[in-house]
């Protein structure tokens, strides 16, 4: 629950482009996704694993995720989260303009080095 | 996407979401199993780095939730849970604020209708009723000779047109039937704007004497008589045994106030001889200002015309002016400040309904203090306990709505039933008084209005409070003495209304006793009247056949066992002042003098029937017939007014009687009879012989020794056997006609009504006063308990409680006598005989007040008085 202070907020949009992202390339469960998004981010996240469920709960509101029965690698029965036709389409989008931001700050911050 | 669907599907989603995160931790738990953890430790660490479950969950809900919405449907649930918790103080804030709506919706309900919806006709803000006006007579009819020459030279007005009330003998298949009519001149309905709903309406030109006579039906007796068939138009029907021709039907939704039940409307070809005098006034004058066209500007021409006509013919009075007023205020003009006392009335007793609510409101949020306290720990911001007690108050506010609506919807069912028949006919708007649109929109605003009193008080109560205060238990501070000064001067306003609602109610009821005790000059009981047609047959025949007939009549009449006399008038007493006259005396000089007086045509033993005093000379026998001159009775008021300090007998009066001047004896002085309405003064009144003047309709008036109701069916009876084409009619006991004028009418009316109002008001403020003292009384127990301790008797204990009664009393009825005073003076108009400052009324409303204040207190003071000490100081 406590955050290390050395680490920054999340910019609104961001843990749903993460979630979108990793449940695009493979449909997971919720706990599959949070174990992801800590090993990939090699812990330089820091995201409360509760947290993902109201972002979910949002796009399973808004349509870009759908959620079916499938299997734990324990061979569990648990919920899967799958990205929609419609989600894809917004993930590509995000995925631009986000692209597009990232490459523009670091322009500017080169040249404020320089 | 669908939100609908989302509603339905909700529960589903929470169920799979709590599965989810179950599945999240089960997971999370047995891979923590897996690197060595024990059980529990894993379960620890799971949930400690999964978060708050419940908030998480909570968050992941209100993704499907409308946070708001869901907010205030738990809140009102809570209400209810509330107010179920509290049955007391519901039920009586429900019963309160019914009443109050309920009365209050229904007088609103009847001003409505008659004062703020437009009569039936087209633009009828531009239609003026024009009538001649002199001093004496300030609304006096036209004559036809002058609305001719008013039509023809004015400039102000689209169209003028004249109606006449009138009668006919209508054959049915069942005998003769009198009914009303209309008699009107041919674009009366074009003015007016009415399109009949069949057939046509009267052409220009269809006045004029010779034409064929046509008729057109009132929508209710096209339905009754004709039977709604829409092959109506064509058909003939026989009025007054003559062949009218039906060519057209009204609309239902017509009405003409004057008209009353007007079944038959024929235009005006005919002439009677008296209204072919320019001095006869008998037709009600109608008119449609031109566009731009002011009603000053249309009165100033048609004074001026008046001026000119005048001058051109010398045998009118010489101050004659013509008198414009908007035909709404003709209709509406006499109801209006009683509605509007009325409205006042209900509006008082709605404030004393909402007071007492309040200050009930008020007592109860002392006792949830804790409970708002312990809100605001717990987090509850400021708007969202305004949102809740808002919400409490709508609850209230909306149930007392509904069960108030049903109330007033009741009342004025009641009510207008409560308005006899013929007066109901002259107020047409009575039809539109029911639940619509106004009166639901009225019981809208009055609802909101009590939603924000009870909010407020609520929320008032609210913002002086601190947390720490109210947690605390045991004394309170200032604040709460600030609170119990501010219920008790609540109830001082509820008893000051009260007051002003019971002087109100005493003052009506006593006009209405002086209106019902002025003197009549005769002898109402035991009397029934009816009124007499003759047929056509035997008033054309001439004076003399008229007068034999009706003294056949009489006699027949007589004969009937149980009569002790009988007589015929041509208009019974305390009607109205109509029927004027303008006379002048042969051996004076005259110089146009408006010497205005009641005319009644009687027979012989008409005076003596009614058992009227004779003060000089003597009463007309069965010798003044046609064929002696013209001899006339005079009552005091005339001798008074023409003749004072002279003997009036052998003296003559003069006067234009069917276009020829006439003169009458003087043979004797009657006692007055109220011949007008009762609120008005006696009038001068002139009496002439019936076998002289040759009416051919007038009213029997018989005196029986028993029942007078029961004799009305022989009587009956035998007329119809005299002649089957006589004409009976408003057949009646002469003193419920006196008891049933509008004026007496609409005076019990008020008395009574306001006396109810009154009644509940008492109530109501007795009850709120008695709520405050008991309040107060178990707020002092402590107090009380000590003072007995310290020694003080039962009696000191009694007296402190009264005495806090008795200022609140005494304060309310101050204020109340004060604005009762005032109120009187608002209404002064409608008070007959009595003061606004009746001194009388006053002093007994003031000690039914403090009857009632003491009655109130008592019990309190008693239970004060049995306070024991040692209970009372122990209780925190």
């Amino acid at each position: 629950m406590a955050k290390k202070s050395e680490y920054r907020d999340l910019f609104p949009g961001a843990l749903e482009l993460m979630i979108l992202q990793t449940l695009n390339r493979r449909p997971m469960h919720g706990y599959a996704l949070a174990q992801h998004i800590k090993d990939i981010s090699d812990d330089l996240l820091q995201i409360e694993e509760g947290s993902l469920y109201p972002a979910l709960q949002r796009m399973l509101k808004t349509g870009w995720l759908e959620s079916e029965m499938g299997l734990s690698a324990r061979k569990r029965p648990v919920r899967v989260f799958k990205v929609t036709e419609a989600g894809r389409k917004h993930l590509e989008e995000e995925l631009s303009s986000f692209e597009k931001m990232f490459a523009g700050i670091n322009r500017v911050l080169a040249v404020a080095q320089s | 996407m669908n939100w609908l669907t989302q509603l339905f599907t909700r529960r589903r989603r929470y169920e799979e979401l709590s599965a989810t995160i179950r599945e999240h931790l089960e997971e999370k738990i047995a891979d923590l199993m897996d690197r060595g953890m024990t059980h529990d430790e894993a379960e620890r660490t799971a949930r400690r780095e999964f978060g708050n479950i419940t908030r998480i969950e909570e968050r992941s809900r209100e993704v499907w939730q409308w946070p708001t919405v869901e907010s205030v449907l738990a809140d009102l649930r809570f209400a209810l849970r509330q107010l179920g918790r509290a049955p007391g103080f519901a039920a009586t804030a429900f019963v309160v604020l019914a009443l109050g709506i309920g009365a209050s919706v229904a007088i609103f309900g009847f001003v409505d209708a008659a004062l703020l919806e437009p009569l039936p006709y087209t633009q009828p803000n531009r239609l003026m009723a024009v009538a001649e006006k002199t001093a004496t007579f300030p609304w006096g009819h036209l004559s036809y000779y002058d609305y001719q020459d008013w039509k023809r030279m004015n400039k102000s007005f689209s169209s003028l047109d004249v109606y006449g009330g009138s009668g006919y003998l209508l054959r049915t298949a069942s005998g003769t039937v009198p009914v009303d009519a209309g008699r009107v001149s041919a674009g009366f309905f074009q003015t007016l704007g009415v399109k009949p709903m069949l057939g046509r309406a009267f052409l220009p030109g269809e006045d004029r004497p010779g034409q064929p006579k046509v008729v057109v039906l009132n929508y209710g007796t096209w339905l009754k008589q004709f039977g709604g068939r829409q092959d109506v138009v064509g058909q003939t029907v026989s009025l007054d045994n003559t062949a009218y021709t039906i060519i057209g039907v009204l609309p239902r939704s017509f009405s003409f106030a004057l008209a009353g039940n007007a079944e038959f409307w024929v235009p005006i070809n005919a002439l009677s001889p008296h209204e072919q005098t320019r001095n006869f006034f008998n037709f009600f004058g109608v008119g449609r200002l031109r566009d731009g066209v002011t009603q000053q500007t249309a009165q100033a021409e048609l004074t001026a015309i008046e001026k000119q006509l005048q001058n051109q013919y010398s045998n009118q009075g010489r101050n004659l002016t013509a008198q414009v007023i908007p035909l709404t205020e003709v209709f509406v003009g006499n109801v209006r400040p009683i509605l509007l006392t009325l409205l006042g009335g209900a509006g008082l007793l709605l404030v004393i309904a909402c007071v007492n609510v309040a200050s009930l409101v008020l007592v109860r949020s002392e006792s949830r203090r804790r409970e708002v306290a312990v809100r605001g720990a717990l987090g509850a911001t400021r708007g969202r306990l305004v949102r809740q007690f808002a919400e409490e108050g709508l609850l209230i506010a909306a149930a007392g709505g509904l069960c108030g609506v049903l109330v007033g919807a009741a009342l004025m069912r009641l009510l207008s039933q409560l308005v006899p028949k013929d007066m109901a006919a002259k107020m047409p708007f009575l039809d539109g008084v029911n639940l619509n649109a106004h009166t639901a929109g009225f019981v809208c605003i009055v609802a909101f209005g009590a939603t924000l009193l009870l909010a407020g008080t609520s929320m008032a109560r609210l913002s002086f409070q601190k947390v720490r205060d109210g947690l605390a238990t045991g004394d309170r501070g200032s604040a709460s003495r600030l609170w119990q000064r501010l219920g008790a001067n609540l109830v001082v306003v509820e008893l000051a209304i009260a007051v002003v609602l019971l002087a109100g109610a005493g003052l009506l009821g006593k006009s209405f006793y002086r209106l019902l005790h002025v003197p009549l000059g005769f002898d109402p009981n035991q009397v029934a009247t009816l009124r007499v047609i003759a047929p056509d047959s035997i008033s054309k025949d001439g004076k003399a056949q008229i007068s034999e007939f009706s003294r056949e009549i009489v006699e027949r009449v007589k004969s009937l066992p149980g009569v002790e006399s009988a007589g015929m008038t041509s208009l019974i007493p305390a009607q109205c002042d109509c029927m004027n006259d303008r006379i002048h005396f042969p051996s004076r000089p005259y110089h146009g003098e408006r010497n205005d007086v009641d005319e009644r045509h009687i027979s012989a033993g008409y005076l003596p029937a009614l058992r009227a005093a004779l003060v000089r000379g003597r009463f007309f026998t069965e010798d003044d017939d046609g064929t002696k001159p013209g001899v006339a009775v005079i009552n005091e008021a005339l001798a008074r007014k023409f003749f004072p300090g002279e003997d009036p007998l052998g003296q003559k009066i003069a006067n234009d009687e069917g276009g020829r001047d006439t003169e009458w004896e003087i043979v004797g002085v009657v006692g007055d009879v109220h011949e007008g309405a009762l609120d008005a003064p006696v009038a001068p009144t002139e009496y002439f012989p019936l076998s002289q003047t040759g009416d051919g309709s007038f009213t029997l008036v018989v005196r029986t020794r028993q029942h007078a109701t029961a004799l009305l069916p022989e009587l009956v009876a035998m007329l119809h056997q005299i002649d089957p084409n006589l004409g009976v009619s408003d057949e009646g006991t002469l003193l419920a006609k006196v008891e049933g004028t509008q004026a007496a009418l609409l005076h019990r009316f008020a008395a009574w009504l306001i006396g109810g109002f009154a009644g509940v008001a008492l109530l109501l403020s007795v009850v709120g006063l008695y709520g405050v003292v008991a309040y107060s009384v178990s707020q002092r127990t402590r107090e009380i308990g000590v003072r007995m301790a310290l020694g003080a008797q039962r009696n000191a204990v009694y007296g402190l409680v009264m005495r806090q009664a008795g200022w609140l009393a005494v304060t309310g009825l101050a204020l109340g006598l004060a604005g009762a005073v005032g109120v009187a003076t608002l209404i002064r108009k409608m008070l007959f005989g009595v003061a606004a400052w009746d001194a009388v009324t006053l002093a007994s409303v003031a000690a039914v007040l403090g009857a009632a204040a003491m009655a109130a207190s008592f019990v309190p003071a008693r239970r004060a008085a049995s306070v024991d000490p040692v209970q009372a100081l122990r209780s925190e």
